[in-house]
């Protein structure tokens, strides 16, 4: 008894001592965005965002988050703190993933429907380059060394490798079907990518663009077709990567630095994208089609809450 | 004014060195030509069932059309250039003396879009022997068994695959007894008889079995002719067969009994439909139709299939080879994406292309097969059609 109180105690302590911070999450089906304060497990409010909103991300000063809404062709910068929109960016047609370069000053989105990565530059609000890369463009992510832009285009089956300062492709690196997700180590030594069809997770060495490790999921009692890798992150020590499995309602938690699967954590369904809390303490998810998003305990491992936010829940970003 | 020549010198140096990595880069681009030849016959138009659709001439090759952007879009990153010549031949024109004439040695790959004896006739000829064809027009069980040939891959779902897809979704609704309806025609008793065989494999009852043989007038037929043909002893779902649409559209709402109808009308098995739009369908659906300016039909889905199954195969063995390609194409690292979700491959006992077959109505996809919970040893997938032992194919590989 006295042991449970204590335990109490200490998890009041370590609650009170977590930083109060914001997630956000885009609502596809809704056209909102749903407002979470993690720490309580609560939707703060849900606020209307524009039509069919997915692809999201936070400036690195945290002030400005950027929100991909599709049906209305634009990116809508929106003040992180009063929720107004201050501006669009010209995105091209249907924008649903993105990436903002390390600096802030740059997004690139990918273009579906006709096989572009446009390059934004932010300040000017203008297009400045669009690069042609393979059919399909899904996954965008960029270096935090700030030299490469990597796409992943789902029909080619390729990742093309964008130069940042150039923007001319250097390099493609084949690799299994439907190349989803993108996301690189935080020493920018490595590529991460999932494939939805082939249901693997892909290593590539940024230095030799080559596939250095094919991970193959296996979830028992899920069938193999509904292992569909989408979302993946790394933590900043390269110690372990998080993939989100889609329709098997799973997050798979792998060792970095053997490449084992130490274990799947089972979410919400169809869990789609993933972010870290800003102390990498935590992990959040989106979960398509059971409309929350699911709290992760990254230092036990284990699920810990889930928040209802609203109708498909999509992208999250995450302000500190 | 010497060191200024000396650097216009090292300038103009760098210049031909420059100019000489353009020209590799150049040529490097396109090292790899794929020539894929388009082999199709002109249709008559058929008596109009209704002024509801009209008639598509070109089901096919528009498909084929768009893979070959597909393939040449990636192929831009790999050095290698597809190019799709389309053989259209008329209706009173010669398919067998196009194909001896115009497709002869120049194309190792060739997507067909004909009738069942036309599709073998042309494998027989000798001038096919060291091609590989792509059916992309028949869905006859028949040329996946006892007729098949080595130099053929099917891409469209056959009769029996129809038919299982069908049958189990019937068997998750519990809808086991069936009345089939069948159609005058030789098509629509291969169909029936693709139903009767699934209805066994999924221990499904055909309580009643009746040949339409009534009018295909839709201003009589449909009251008082369906009413009556229908009067039948008690069934869970009426199974259509009629597979040029003459009758099937006015069982729905006009049977004896209220019973669904399902087949080839009401509810139907395809390898594609426009009600389709998960596993990013939504974008090659788009895509077709800005580019076609109508929706995507089963035979263009095939062609493109077919097409896409070229490049990917050029891609991954960087080969245009069609011997390479084809090993590469029958092997289990083979994995065609087709927006269905499961990875797309080709069975090695017949050639045909394992993949999931939709079941949709009108304005609703309904399900997906094979329906979650019937297993397979090895895919899921091949719980539709002729699974390995069953397959009569004897192919001297």
């Amino acid at each position: 008894m006295r042991k449970n109180v204590l335990g109490l105690f200490i998890a009041a302590i370590l609650t009170g001592a977590a930083q109060a911070e914001t997630v956000f999450v885009t609502l596809e089906k809704d056209n909102a965005l749903a407002v979470v304060d993690p720490i309580a497990g609560k939707l703060i409010k849900t606020v209307e965002i524009g039509q069919r909103p997915r692809g999201i991300a936070i400036s690195p000063d945290n002030k400005f988050l950027y929100v991909a809404v599709s049906d209305d062709n634009t990116i809508k910068i929106i003040d992180a703190e009063t929720l107004k929109e201050t501006g669009r960016l010209p995105s091209g047609e249907d924008p649903e993933t993105f990436a903002l370069n390390p600096a802030g000053d740059k997004l690139y989105v990918s273009n579906e429907d006709d096989s572009l990565v446009t390059v934004i530059d932010i300040k000017h609000k203008n297009a400045v380059k669009q690069i042609k890369v393979g059919v399909e463009p899904e996954g965008i992510a960029t270096s935090p060394d700030n030299n490469w832009v990597a796409s992943s285009s789902e029909t080619t089956n390729m990742v093309h490798w964008i130069d940042a300062k150039t923007h001319a492709i250097v390099e493609n690196t084949l690799v299994d079907p439907r190349p989803r997700a993108l996301g690189f180590t935080a020493d920018s030594q490595q590529l991460w990518v999932t494939s939805e069809m082939a249901g693997t997770l892909m290593i590539l060495d940024v230095k030799t663009k080559q596939i250095i490790k094919t991970i193959k999921f296996d979830v028992q009692g899920v069938s193999a077709d509904k292992i569909q890798p989408v979302g993946v992150v790394i933590d900043k020590d390269r110690k372990r990567g998080y993939v989100a499995l889609g329709p098997a309602n799973r997050v798979a938690v792998i060792n970095a630095q053997t490449f084992e699967v130490e274990k799947y954590l089972l979410v919400g369904q169809r869990v789609w994208n993933l972010a870290f809390s800003p102390d990498q303490k935590r992990l959040y998810t989106t979960n398509g089609t059971s409309n929350d998003i699911s709290l992760i305990d990254l230092e036990t491992q284990t699920v810990t809450k889930s928040v209802g936010v609203g109708t498909y829940p999509w992208g999250v970003a995450v302000k500190p | 004014m010497r060191s200024i020549n000396l650097s216009l010198q090292k300038y103009f140096k760098l210049l031909f060195v420059v100019q000489l990595l353009n020209v590799s880069f150049v040529y490097a681009g396109a090292k790899q030509t794929i020539n894929i030849a388009y082999l199709t016959q002109e249709q008559k138009v058929p008596p109009p069932l209704s002024n509801l659709d009209a008639f598509i001439k070109d089901k096919g090759v528009l498909g084929a059309g768009l893979a070959i952007d597909d393939n040449n879009t990636t192929g831009q990153f790999t050095g290698q250039q597809f190019v799709l010549k389309k053989f259209i031949v008329p209706l009173d024109g010669n398919v067998v003396d196009t194909f001896n004439k115009d497709i002869g040695d120049q194309y190792s790959y060739v997507v067909v879009n004909l009738p069942a004896g036309l599709t073998n006739k042309i494998a027989d000829l000798s001038a096919a022997k060291q091609k590989l064809l792509f059916d992309a027009g028949t869905i006859d069980d028949a040329l996946r068994n006892e007729q098949c040939r080595s130099n053929v891959l099917h891409i469209l779902p056959s009769r029996a695959m129809r038919a299982d897809a069908l049958a189990q979704y019937m068997m998750k609704k519990r809808w086991n007894k069936w009345f089939l309806v069948i159609g005058a025609t030789e098509e629509d008793r291969l169909f029936a008889d693709a139903l009767k065989r699934a209805a066994k494999r999924f221990g499904m009852k055909i309580v009643e079995e009746k040949t339409w043989e009534h009018t295909y007038d839709a201003r009589r037929t449909a009251q008082s002719d369906v009413a009556v043909f229908t009067q039948v002893d008690d069934y869970d779902v009426l199974v259509v067969a009629d597979e040029q649409g003459q009758f099937g559209e006015y069982l729905e709402y006009r049977t004896w009994n209220a019973r669904p109808v399902i087949g080839t009308q009401g509810l139907v098995a395809t390898a594609w439909h426009r009600t389709h739009e998960q596993w990013g369908a939504v974008q090659i659906q788009n895509r077709f139709k800005e580019q076609a300016g109508r929706w995507m039909e089963e035979q263009d889905y095939a062609a493109y299939l077919a097409v896409r199954a070229i490049g990917e195969a050029a891609t991954r063995t960087k080969s245009n080879d069609a011997n390479k390609l084809k090993d590469y194409m029958l092997s289990d690292a083979f994995a065609l994406q087709g927006y269905k979700g499961n990875p797309m491959s080709f069975r090695s006992w017949d050639g045909q292309l394992r993949q999931p077959v939709l079941l949709a109505a009108a304005r609703s996809l309904v399900a997906v097969a094979p329906i979650e919970g019937f297993l397979h040893p090895k895919t899921e997938l091949d719980t539709l059609g002729y699974d390995q032992p069953e397959s009569t194919c004897k192919w001297s590989k």
